[in-house]
């Protein structure tokens, strides 16, 4: 590699700002459309959530109140098999997807019941296309032998699924730097500038000049929108998960607080927490995850953590994402979500699809950062 | 049975010793000896097969890192050998793969 001077300019089709899930999925979504794409990665002082997720592709109950969010998160699912082929053809990497349904395990009969009536709303939301059951006890059995009594019941969903989050952002990563795309770990960037028909992006390792600017940056895009005239209301919202040691097979559906990965590896989530930037792990809150997976799976009782994290969901005020084009520099878009996983299908095609050719059939007005201003 | 060991004990001041079981078979060590050491002592190798692939694996850092000498002690699967003690009785046997959950007795075991 030749060195370049410190200030040197670089130019590319596109920048992609921002090196996880999200912004790795697009910029190997443009690069189908042939352009010439950089990502600008942080590098290791990021948040990186991408790190940190727990690997669900998931569909039950996500846009309860916007039937749009639904409706994109089910295309995405429905990509998902297509891009997790090409992607073990291209790299030889398996990101072990598996969508054969998941269950929301409820401990009481109060939330199954809530859960019940909110798939059964978005089940006429979708004009009675949402398939979903709600399971009792004795039903759960079915799928889980070793549920815990104490468990009233659970909502299935025949389109959940999961992956494995790691290998699936290596697989990306892998695929797209083999296509000549160029990750600049070079640090944060401090500007982005209009200049006539380009943008010039600033990193602490030079410039870049580019014609397509997207922010993928995650919790970041909340400084950077503003430098293209938009805005990103993100911020962040902490989870923490536990890792057991790995053990034989004995979960073979995802549910949404405890999954089995292809390893034996088990993973136990979350919490939720208001905590800033904070993306540590506490006592407490371990403590109470840890009880009720084993409420959930008593046979969990004795098995042996190995580690446990913290990692910074990006959330917006209403939970769902921003796509937004933006007006005042035409050439960038703004991309914001806390799915990277599930949505990822989505992002490598028709939303690289709409940034690449500027039109799209994908109910985009919908997710404008606008409707936080109303 | 003849010590099967390619590992040889370095001469020190003699310690009393106690009598472990490795795959049943009771072997004298030194009871100031880990179950890991035990497990070398036995010539017990592989002492386990790793959980995604099934491959061999032996005690390796001997000081709580690397994890590869995982074995069952006492019927607890996955025990970390180079940390527990050996103590007089102890019957040690090969990990092979991952843990099984079922068939443990989930209130007695370790």
């Amino acid at each position: 590699m030749t060195p370049r001077p410190p200030n040197g300019s670089r130019s590319a089709d596109a920048c992609v700002i921002g090196g996880g899930l999200v912004g790795i999925a697009i910029a190997l979504g443009l690069q189908r459309h042939g352009l010439d794409v950089a990502v600008l990665d942080e590098g290791d002082v990021a948040l990186r959530a991408s790190r940190g997720n727990f690997g669900l592709v998931w569909v039950q109950g996500k846009g309860d109140t916007q039937p749009a969010y639904a409706s994109i998160t089910r295309r995405s699912a429905r990509l998902w098999p297509d891009l997790a082929r090409r992607l073990h053809e291209q790299t030889g990497i398996d990101v072990q997807l598996q969508q054969r349904g998941g269950l929301y395990l409820c401990l009481t009969e109060a939330e199954l019941e809530a859960r019940r009536q909110m798939l059964a709303k978005m089940r006429d939301a979708a004009g009675g296309d949402y398939p979903h059951e709600t399971l009792d006890l004795a039903q759960v059995r079915d799928y889980f032998p070793d549920i815990g009594d104490e468990v009233a019941g659970a909502t299935w969903c025949p389109e959940d699924g999961h992956l494995n989050p790691l290998l699936l952002l290596r697989a990306l990563t892998q695929r797209f730097r083999a296509q000549g795309g160029v990750i600049d770990n070079g640090g944060r960037v401090q500007g982005i500038e209009r200049q006539g028909e380009a943008f010039r992006v600033t990193t602490p390792s030079g410039d870049w000049s580019c014609a397509k600017v997207v922010l993928a940056a995650g919790l970041g895009n909340r400084e950077l929108a503003p430098m293209v005239g938009l805005s990103a209301p993100v911020f962040p919202n902490r989870g923490q998960v536990l890792i057991a040691e790995r053990v034989r097979p004995f979960l073979h559906y995802p549910t949404g607080h405890v999954r089995q990965t292809g390893e034996g590896t088990v993973q136990i989530g979350d919490s939720k927490e208001d905590v800033g930037f904070d993306s540590g792990t506490t006592t407490d809150v371990m403590a109470h995850i840890a009880h009720r997976a084993v409420r959930l799976f008593p046979l969990l009782r004795d098995v042996r953590m190995v580690r446990a994290w913290g990692a910074l969901r990006v959330m917006t005020p209403d939970g769902y994402p921003v796509y937004e084009a933006s007006r005042d520099c035409p050439g960038a878009y703004l991309v914001t979500c806390h799915s990277g996983v599930t949505l990822g299908a989505l992002h490598e095609g028709p939303l690289a699809d709409w940034i690449a050719r500027d039109e799209t059939d994908l109910p985009l007005e919908v997710f404008h950062a606008q409707r936080f201003a109303l | 049975m003849p010590n099967a060991s390619p590992f040889k004990r370095l001469p020190c001041r003699p310690q009393a010793t106690v009598t472990v079981f490795v795959e049943d078979t009771p072997i004298e060590v030194s009871q100031h000896d880990s179950a890991a050491a035990a497990v070398l002592a036995a010539g017990l190798l592989p002492s386990r097969t790793t959980p995604a692939s099934e491959a061999p694996r032996a005690p390796y850092c001997l000081m709580g890192v690397c994890f590869e000498c995982l074995i069952e002690i006492d019927g607890a699967p996955n025990q970390q050998g180079c940390m527990i003690p050996v103590r007089d009785g102890m019957r040690i046997r090969r990990q092979y793969g991952a843990r099984d959950m079922h068939g443990e007795d989930h209130h007695g075991v370790a």
